[in-house]
C-alpha cells in the first residue's frame, strides 16, 4: 500500500450555503485539516464536520464508490469524493455541490428527486407482457454475452456527475442526460423487455433526448464508473434518426 | 400536525422494503416507503457476490435442492435458526431468482461447455451442460455444499437493487427520500406508524398506516471497523426497542467478514475466495488449510475470521503503520476473471489502495459485516408483541441467520422476505378488523414528545458532545466486543457503555442550524445507538457459551443443554441503561435437522437432552422415505402452510424437469 509521511496542511475551499437559514448568503469557506495517511475526501470531510464545523452538509452512505452519493465538484470537476485521495491533490482543494440538480445545502443536493423524474419520464423498468410468469419454472435462458453487455450498461450509479458536467443540461430543465439515455439504452438492449424502437422515439426522440445532445463528451469523461456513454448516445441517436424517418 | 395516511408503511427503501411494497401494492394496498436516501443508495446495492438459491444449473451445483440449502444453512447458522423458517426461504429463493431475472436483472449466464477454473488452488476444467447454456450461473461461497450463488459479475446487489427499485417505480410506490422515522406510534399493543422527520427541512410529521414495516437493515455503524454504509446505525431496531413492546432477537450474534480491505473496512467480496482466492500470511504461506482441512478458504464466515485473528496471534500477521493484516491473493485468477467477474473488486483495490489486485495481493482484516439480530417476528413476519408491526430483512430476527449467516444468503434474504412478508401483510390489511382507529391526540402527543427531545439538544444546556460519545462507542465495541470475546472485556464494556448513554442524555448542540442540521442527527441517533450497543455487549456477557459469530474464548463450546435459545431484548423505561432479557427456547423435537457437528470448526459441543431421541426419530423418518425427498420432508418438518399460497410448490430443475 502506498504510504505517506508527508503531513500536509490541506486547505478546503468549500461553497457553504443553507437555503433553510433565513438570509444566508452563498459564501466560500476554507477550512485547514492536516492530512492522514489513506486520507478519501470522505475521511476529511467527517473529520472536518467533527471537529470544525458541525454544520457543514455533504451526503455519503456506501464510502465504497458504488451507491453514488457522493457526487461533487472536486477542483471544479464532478467526482465521487469517498473515493478522491487526497494524497492525489494539490493542498488547496475547492470543493462546491454539483450543479443542475436542487439544493439542499453546502455540498448535498437532491440527486434522488432529478433520478426518480427521469425513471417516470423514462419508464425505466422492463416492460413485459401481461402474462404472469411461473415462476416454479425454469427461467428463460439469456446469451451469455449479451448478458454481460446489459450489466455493463447496468453499472450506472446515477450519481449525477454526467449531468453536472453537460452543456444541455444547463439549458433544458427536461433534457433526460446521459443517465437517462444510457438507461434506454440499457433496456433497449434487452430482450425483455418488449418497447420497440417506435416506443423509445416516443421517450427521447426529441430536443430533451438523443437530439438535445451537442456531443460535448464531458458525461464521458467524468463518468466514474467509465460508462461508455458518447458511445451509446450516438449509437441511439443513429438509431433513433432511422426511426423518425422511417 | 402533519398527518400522512396510508395502508402500509415501509420504513426503509432497500431490497427487502421496496420488495415488500411491491408485494403489499399488487395485492391492491397502498404502500408508501420512507427511505434516509434514494432507494438505489441503500446498502442493498453494496452486496457484491451473490445471492444463494438452489437452481442447480452449474456443473459444480449438480444435486443441488431445496434439503441442501436448507442443510447448509441450519449448519451455518450453528442451529440457532428457526428452521420453520430456513424451509419456506429455501423453497422461495429460486422463485426469487427468476422474478428478478423477469424483472431485468442481467445475472451472469452458464457458458456450455469446458472452462478452467481454480478450486483449491488448482487450475480444473469444468464442463458445463449443452442444456444449462444461458441459464443463471452459479459460483462458490462459503459454508455451501454445492456452488449455489446466483451473481451479476460483483454487483449482484447493485443490480437487483437497480431492477426492483424500478419495478417500484413502474407501480407507482412513492418513496419519501431522507425523510427519518424517529419513533413507532403505537398505544402498547397495537402499532398506528411513525413520526418522521424531514432531513431537508428538519420538520416532523406523523405517518399513520394500518401496517408498518421495519426494514432498515443493520447496526453495523456502533462498530468503528465495518463494512456498513454510513447508513447503517440501526434506528430501525431502536425505534422498536424504544416501544418497550417489540422486542429484538439475538443482538449479540454480530458477523465479521473475512476480507475487509485493511485499514479502511470496505468488503471485498467472498465471491474472491469462492473463485479460488487464496488467504496468505507474513511469509506468503496459504494458513487456511492448516486450521480447516475440509473447507479451507471457504468454511463459515465466523470460523475464517476468527482463524485470521489466531493466526495474526501467533505473530503471522503483517506489520503496517495501521496494526497487522493478512493477504487476499487473487492474482492467480487471472486478468480477464478479475476484470470481468471482480471488477468491484479492482475498482476497490484501485482506489482505495493503489494496489493493481491482478498482480499484487490485497491487505484484508475481518470487519464488522452483518446483524444477524433484529425485530422478533414470527414466521410471517409480524412481531408478536405489537400488533401492527412487521419486519423483513437484516433488520428482522425472522430467524434464518442463528448464529452466523452464511454469504448469499442476505440478498437472497431480502427479496424473499419482501416476497413473504408482502403477502402477509397484505393480508393483515385485507382484514377490516386491523383497520386502525387512532385518536389524533395520541398522534399529537407522540410528536411533541419527539419534538421536545429535539429541543432538549438545542436548548437543554448539555454539554456532551455526540460525536465523541459515538467515537468512544465505536472504539469499546471494536475492541471488548469482537471476534473473541471474554466475561471480563465484556462486562467492563457493558458498564462503560451503561455510562456513555447516561452521559448521552446530556448532548448538547454546538450548531442549531435550522434545516437539516448534522449535528442534530448525530446526537439523537447516537442516543438510540447505545441502546443497541448496550444490548449487545449485555447480550454477550450473559450468553456464556459459544455459537456461531458468538464466541466466547471463557466459554469456547456450544452449549445446546443450556444456550439452545434465542435472546430476547426489550427496553421497558426510558430512563433504564440496560435491556430487560428474556430467552425462547428453541424446540428439538420439532428441528428436522438436530444439533451436530457444523463440518467445520470445532467439533467440541455440549448436546441438548432432547437431541439423540429426536435424531433417532429423524433416522427412522429418513429412512421410511429413503425414496421421496418430497414425502421425507413432509414428514420431518411440515411448512408449506406457512407459505403464502402464490410461493408454495415445487421447483424446477434441469434435473427435475416438471
Amino acid at each position: 500500500m502506498a504510504e505517506t509521511n508527508n503531513h500536509r496542511k490541506l486547505r478546503f475551499h468549500i461553497l457553504r450555503y443553507n437555503p433553510a437559514q433565513p438570509g444566508d448568503e452563498p459564501r466560500i469557506q476554507t477550512y485547514e485539516l492536516e492530512e492522514a495517511p489513506g486520507m478519501t475526501l470522505f475521511i476529511a470531510l467527517t473529520e472536518l464536520r467533527e471537529k470544525l464545523d458541525p454544520s457543514l452538509q455533504f451526503d455519503f452512505v456506501c464510502r465504497a464508490g458504488i451507491c453514488g452519493s457522493c457526487g461533487m465538484m472536486i477542483n471544479g470537476r464532478p467526482s465521487l469524493a469517498c473515493r478522491t485521495v487526497t494524497k492525489d491533490l494539490e493542498a488547496d482543494i475547492s470543493l462546491a455541490p454539483l450543479p443542475v440538480f436542487e439544493l439542499i445545502g453546502d455540498l448535498s443536493v437532491n440527486t434522488g428527486k432529478w433520478m426518480r423524474g427521469m425513471s417516470e419520464t423514462l419508464e425505466t423498468w422492463v416492460h413485459m407482457p401481461e402474462t404472469q410468469r411461473d415462476l416454479k419454472r425454469i427461467e428463460e435462458a439469456m446469451d451469455p454475452a449479451l448478458a454481460e453487455e446489459i450489466y455493463e450498461l447496468d453499472r450506472c450509479i446515477e450519481c449525477g456527475c454526467c449531468v453536472s458536467s453537460c452543456g444541455t443540461a444547463r439549458m433544458r430543465e427536461d433534457f433526460v442526460g446521459a443517465v437517462g439515455l444510457n438507461k434506454i439504452a440499457r433496456f433497449r438492449l434487452d430482450p425483455r423487455d418488449k418497447r420497440t424502437d417506435a416506443d423509445f422515439y416516443e421517450l427521447v426522440g426529441d430536443d430533451n433526448g438523443v437530439f438535445g445532445c451537442m456531443s460535448l463528451l464531458a458525461c464521458h469523461d467524468v463518468c466514474p464508473k467509465n460508462l461508455p456513454l458518447q458511445t451509446q448516445i450516438a449509437f441511439l441517436r443513429r438509431k433513433m434518426v432511422t426511426t423518425g424517418i422511417s | 400536525m402533519k398527518i400522512i395516511h396510508t395502508d402500509v408503511l415501509v420504513i426503509g427503501g432497500g431490497l427487502a422494503g421496496l420488495r415488500l411494497a411491491i408485494g403489499a401494492k399488487r395485492r391492491g394496498h397502498d404502500a408508501l416507503i420512507l427511505s434516509l436516501v434514494p432507494a438505489k443508495r441503500s446498502h442493498s446495492k453494496a452486496a457484491q457476490g451473490g445471492m444463494q438459491a438452489s437452481l442447480g444449473n452449474v456443473v459444480k451445483g449438480q444435486g443441488d435442492n431445496e434439503d441442501v440449502h436448507f442443510e447448509d444453512t441450519v449448519r451455518g447458522s450453528d442451529w440457532g435458526a428457526d428452521q420453520d423458517v430456513v424451509r419456506m426461504f429455501v423453497n422461495t429463493a429460486p422463485k426469487a431468482v427468476r422474478e428478478l431475472a423477469a424483472w431485468g436483472v442481467p445475472w451472469s449466464r452458464v457458458r456450455k461447455g469446458d472452462r478452467e477454473v481454480i478450486i483449491n488452488g488448482q487450475k480444473v476444467t469444468i464442463t458445463e451442460r449443452d442444456e444449462a447454456q444461458g441459464l443463471v450461473a452459479q459460483r462458490d461461497f462459503g459454508g455451501t455444499k454445492k456452488w449455489r450463488t446466483c451473481y451479476a459479475a460483483d454487483g449482484t446487489g447493485h443490480a437487483m437493487i437497480n431492477a426492483v427499485a424500478d419495478q417500484a417505480i413502474a407501480d407507482s410506490i412513492p418513496v419519501h427520500e431522507r425523510k427519518e422515522a424517529l419513533a413507532l406510534i403505537h398505544d402498547g399493543g397495537r402499532c398506528y406508524g411513525a413520526i418522521v422527520r424531514d432531513l431537508i427541512t428538519g420538520e416532523l410529521s406523523a405517518y399513520v398506516a394500518s401496517a408498518t414495516a421495519i426494514c432498515t437493515g443493520g447496526a453495523g455503524r456502533v462498530y468503528r471497523t465495518t463494512t456498513n454504509a454510513v447508513i447503517c446505525e440501526g434506528m430501525g431496531h431502536a425505534i422498536a426497542m424504544e416501544t418497550g413492546v417489540a422486542a429484538l432477537g439475538n443482538m449479540e450474534a454480530v458477523q465479521f467478514h473475512p476480507t475487509g480491505i485493511f485499514p479502511a473496512g470496505i468488503l471485498v467480496t467472498e465471491g474472491c475466495r469462492g473463485d479460488g482466492g487464496l488467504l496468505k500470511d507474513v511469509d506468503g504461506h496459504r494458513f487456511m488449510p492448516d486450521y480447516e482441512p475440509e473447507k479451507k478458504e471457504l468454511a463459515s464466515r465466523d470460523v475464517v475470521s476468527r482463524r485470521m485473528e489466531e493466526h495474526i496471534k501467533k505473530g503471522k500477521g503483517v506489520k503496517s503503520r495501521f496494526g497487522e493484516h493478512l493477504w487476499l491473493d487473487i492474482t492467480l485468477l487471472g486478468e480477464k476473471h478479475i476484470h470481468t467477474n471482480l471488477r468491484e473488486v479492482w475498482d476497490i483495490c484501485h482506489y482505495f489502495l493503489g494496489v493493481d489486485p491482478v498482480k499484487e495481493m490485497i491487505p484484508v482484516k475481518p470487519a464488522q459485516h452483518y446483524t444477524m439480530g433484529g425485530v422478533r417476528t414470527d414466521a410471517t413476519g409480524q412481531s408478536p408483541a405489537l400488533k401492527g408491526l412487521f419486519s423483513a430483512g437484516e433488520a428482522s430476527c425472522w430467524d434464518m441467520h442463528g448464529f452466523n449467516r452464511l454469504g448469499g444468503n442476505s440478498v437472497a434474504e431480502t427479496v424473499v422476505a419482501g416476497m413473504i412478508v408482502g403477502e402477509t401483510i397484505a393480508n393483515y390489511c385485507d382484514d377490516r378488523a386491523n383497520e386502525p382507529s387512532i385518536p389524533t391526540a395520541l398522534v399529537r402527543e407522540f410528536l411533541e414528545r419527539e419534538q421536545a427531545k429535539l429541543t432538549a439538544f438545542t436548548k437543554g444546556g448539555g454539554t456532551e458532545d455526540a460525536s465523541l460519545i459515538k467515537g468512544e462507542m465505536q472504539d469499546l465495541m471494536t475492541t471488548k466486543v469482537g471476534i473473541f470475546r471474554t466475561g471480563a472485556d465484556l462486562e467492563e464494556a457493558v458498564d462503560k457503555l451503561q455510562k456513555l448513554l447516561v452521559r448521552s442524555r446530556r448532548i448538547g448542540l454546538r450548531s442549531s442550524s435550522p434545516g437539516a442540521n448534522p449535528e442534530l442527527v448525530t446526537a439523537y441517533r447516537v442516543q438510540r445507538m447505545l441502546k443497541l450497543a448496550v444490548t449487545i455487549a449485555y447480550g454477550a456477557s450473559v450468553r456464556t457459551e459459544s455459537r456461531g459469530a458468538h464466541f466466547r474464548s471463557d466459554y469456547p463450546r456450544r452449549n445446546d443443554a443450556e444456550w439452545l435459545k434465542r435472546t430476547l431484548a426489550t427496553w421497558k423505561g426510558e430512563s433504564d441503561t440496560l435491556p430487560t432479557l428474556a430467552y425462547e427456547a428453541l424446540d428439538v423435537k420439532r428441528m428436522e435437522l438436530p444439533p451436530g457437528w457444523r463440518g467445520y470448526g470445532a467439533k467440541d459441543y455440549i448436546d441438548h437432552p432432547d437431541t439423540p431421541e429426536r435424531q433417532k426419530e429423524v433416522e427412522a423418518i429418513r429412512a421410511r422415505h429413503a425414496d421421496d425427498r418430497f414425502a421425507m420432508q413432509a414428514a420431518l418438518l411440515p411448512y408449506e402452510h406457512l407459505l403464502p399460497p402464490g410461493l408454495r410448490g415445487r421447483n424446477e430443475r434441469i434435473d427435475e424437469r416438471f
